[in-house]
């Protein structure tokens, strides 16, 4: 038998404890995810400046090879690679556990890393401009599928290599009682992930034997039901990802402790159960599939799963509004708000995508997730308004947050222009959060998504756009290059940092051996929820008053909203 | 014996609530994550697709 790696070293300044073989696993990842992002920031800026009336970039065929690209390099290959790294980092980091089967994580990797190389080329060679969904009967080459295959299941070990390490952890006994939240939000994360990548292997693999004429037919209702259970799940992977992200920041930044561990984990357990369902909000306007089936998975089952968000939603900021307060920001309804640190970028990108994620995000899903509302914005560019909001502003921006704390303590490297560093969050957040509203009102005057020219020029059935939307799909590109800029920003801080910043030196540093079958002792205890509740804080009985009226704020704009879209689809189809 | 030992036994005596062991027990959630969607999404969705009558 191989011998055990039982090597680990504490983070002096953040007392976090890393496996060696989990330390570089998680760097390894974390980079493959951003040179992801590199290169689907790349082609963000072609299909932006394609879609931007006054500009229209591209020709027709590589629009549509562009926008394939650059769906699967930031949905799939970006989002992932950095998911695994947060499991990684959640199961061995926070249980002070030695990773499970470092080799087979290893194999993992090496697979994930393969199938996005095949998944690219294939695009980049021209015949596979599927887009992100590769709806069947459209079909790409066969190395399009064998590619996207290879990576998933690449991913599906690493998500066993996760559950692994909390055996360990357990048997060892490296933590005592539950696991910390955050890696409950992890752990949610991966059950996701086994659903939704053992759904993608369901649809992707009989449609790669067809694509090699192994296969006759696939039937396209069939392919889309199944599709979407991995289209729609992976986002869900996303959702409970950046919720535990955004725990994590709230009790570094702050020392805030969840207002209750109960309530939070039956919220993440409301995703485990019902968040996955909300998959068929994707059909509602495709004909076969009856309204039964529609309506109970989008609309009973997603409510509870949003029922869940709005929780976080309201848990998170109402954690470091009573950190705040026992810190002796206790004035009126917003001191704790006014005094955060606005200029430490883990917290800016934390509560821009938490506010962006909510607002934009969640008002907007839940408005397309109704089977007779969806019809208005159905295929529209509305829909990418929507979706940048929650897997841009939401995960992406969670996710740059989360690096600006990873950088000191797992890369051991200065961050780079710290300066610059202050600003990432809001160029990027604000650009985005511009960018999804004006795609949302282009799209809620019929402009279509995935579509090259908007003009119809030359088309024998025309339709003539007014000159709003116009001018919405103009404001729509400048703000998606300012949130461009954002995205370069925050690729010249980490990859600076990492590759080029100042090595962090520790005078005594070294790997210890942990005595055998325990972890060593961590020395101070990290920021994970510190913090006791103090005597006497908030007002009229309220400890966090002040997420309250953000709650109400909330809520009204929610219920404004979604009636205005019901006035409005009365009006769609006039019966006079 | 010494005292930490002592206040160890008084923590495991405490019955763990129901719904805490649920959730403590990652494969049981792994089961029912995996369980709900399986047939409520994707088994429901395809009988239904199965039974669309097919054109002549
Ligand atoms: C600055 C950043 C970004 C900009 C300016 C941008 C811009 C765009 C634009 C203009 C479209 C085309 C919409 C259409 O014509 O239908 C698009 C599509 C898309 N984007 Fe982004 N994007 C950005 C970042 C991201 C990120 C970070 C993700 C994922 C995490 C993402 C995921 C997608 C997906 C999945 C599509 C749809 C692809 C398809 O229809 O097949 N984008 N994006
Ligand atoms: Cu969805």
């Amino acid at each position: 038998m191989m011998a055990v790696n039982r090597l680990f070293r504490t983070c002096p300044s953040t007392g976090l404890v890393y496996h060696e073989a989990a330390e570089k696993l998680i760097r390894w990842n974390a980079v493959a995810g951003v040179v992801s992002l590199l290169v689907g920031g790349i082609l963000a800026l072609l299909v932006t400046l394609t879609r931007w009336p006054a500009v229209h970039l591209l020709p027709a065929d590589w629009f549509y090879l562009v926008l394939t690209a650059h769906g699967l390099d930031m949905l799939v290959f970006w989002i992932i690679f950095f998911e695994i790294a947060v499991l990684y980092f959640a199961a061995a980091v926070l249980l002070k556990c030695r990773l499970a089967t470092p080799r087979i994580a290893w194999v993992a990797f090496w697979l994930m890393i393969l199938g996005a190389i095949i998944n690219n080329v294939a695009v980049f060679r021209g015949d596979s401009s599927v887009m992100f969904t590769s709806y069947a009967p459209m079909g790409a080459h066969p190395a399009f599928y064998l590619g996207l295959i290879l990576f998933a299941v690449g991913a599906l070990v690493a998500c066993f290599v996760f559950f692994g390490t909390l055996v360990i952890a357990k048997s060892e006994r490296t933590y005592t009682g539950s696991v910390p939240l955050v890696t409950f939000g992890a752990v949610t994360a991966a059950i996701i992930a086994v659903f939704t990548i053992a759904s993608g292997a369901i649809i992707l693999i009989p449609t790669f034997l067809w694509s090699l004429g192994l296969v006759a037919h696939i039937d396209s209702l069939m392919y889309r039901t199944v599709w979407w259970a991995f289209g729609h799940s992976s986002q869900q992977i996303n959702v409970a990802a950046h919720v535990s992200v955004w725990y994590a920041i709230a009790g570094v930044v702050f020392g805030a402790k969840p207002m209750s561990e109960k309530v939070s984990r039956t919220a993440f357990f409301l995703y485990i159960c019902f968040l996955q369902l909300a998959s068929a909000h994707h059909l509602l306007a495709d004909p076969g599939l009856t309204s039964n089936w529609k309506i109970f998975n989008t609309s009973y089952a997603m409510y509870l799963a949003v029922l869940a968000s709005m929780v976080h939603g309201l848990t998170v900021p109402g954690a470091i509004e009573v950190a705040q307060r026992e810190k002796g920001y206790n004035r009126g309804l917003f001191e704790w708000l006014r005094k955060a640190p606005w200029s430490h970028p883990s917290f800016s990108a934390m509560f821009l995508s938490l506010i962006g994620f909510g607002f934009l995000g969640g008002i907007s899903g839940v408005m397309m997730g109704t089977e007779q509302l969806n019809l208005i914005i159905h295929n529209t560019i509305y829909v990418p308004g929507h979706f940048h909001a929650t897997v841009v502003i939401g995960t992406t921006l969670a996710f740059m947050g989360l690096t600006y704390f990873l950088i000191p303590t797992l890369f051991r490297r200065e961050m780079m222009f710290p300066g610059m560093a202050k600003w990432q969050p809001y160029v990027f957040g604000l650009g985005m959060m511009s960018f999804s509203l004006f795609m949302m009102g282009a799209g809620t005057l019929g402009v279509p998504r995935r579509h090259w020219d908007m003009t119809f020029a030359g088309n024998a059935l025309g339709y003539e756009f007014p000159g709003t939307a116009y001018l919405m799909m103009g404001i729509m590109g400048i703000s998606g290059i300012a949130a461009i800029i954002g995205g370069i920003m925050y690729l010249l801080i980490t990859v600076g940092s990492v590759f080029l910043g100042k090595k962090i030196a520790t005078p005594d540093f070294k790997y210890v051996a942990a005595k055998d079958g325990v972890a060593p002792k961590p020395a101070p205890q990290p920021a994970f929820g510190a913090s006791g509740h103090g005597a006497s804080i908030g007002m009229a009985g309220f400890v966090a008053p002040g997420t309250f009226v953000l709650a109400l704020v909330f809520l009204t704009s929610f219920i404004l909203y979604y009636f205005v879209n019901w006035k409005y689809l009365s009006t769609v189809w006039p019966l006079s | 014996m010494n005292t930490a030992q002592d206040h160890s036994e008084d923590v495991t005596e405490e019955p763990i609530p129901a719904m805490q062991q649920i959730l403590d027990n990652p494969f049981l959630l792994l089961f029912i994550g995996i369980a709900m969607p399986t047939v409520l999404y994707i088994v429901w969705g395809v009988m239904e697709i199965v039974g669309i009558p097919v054109a002549k």
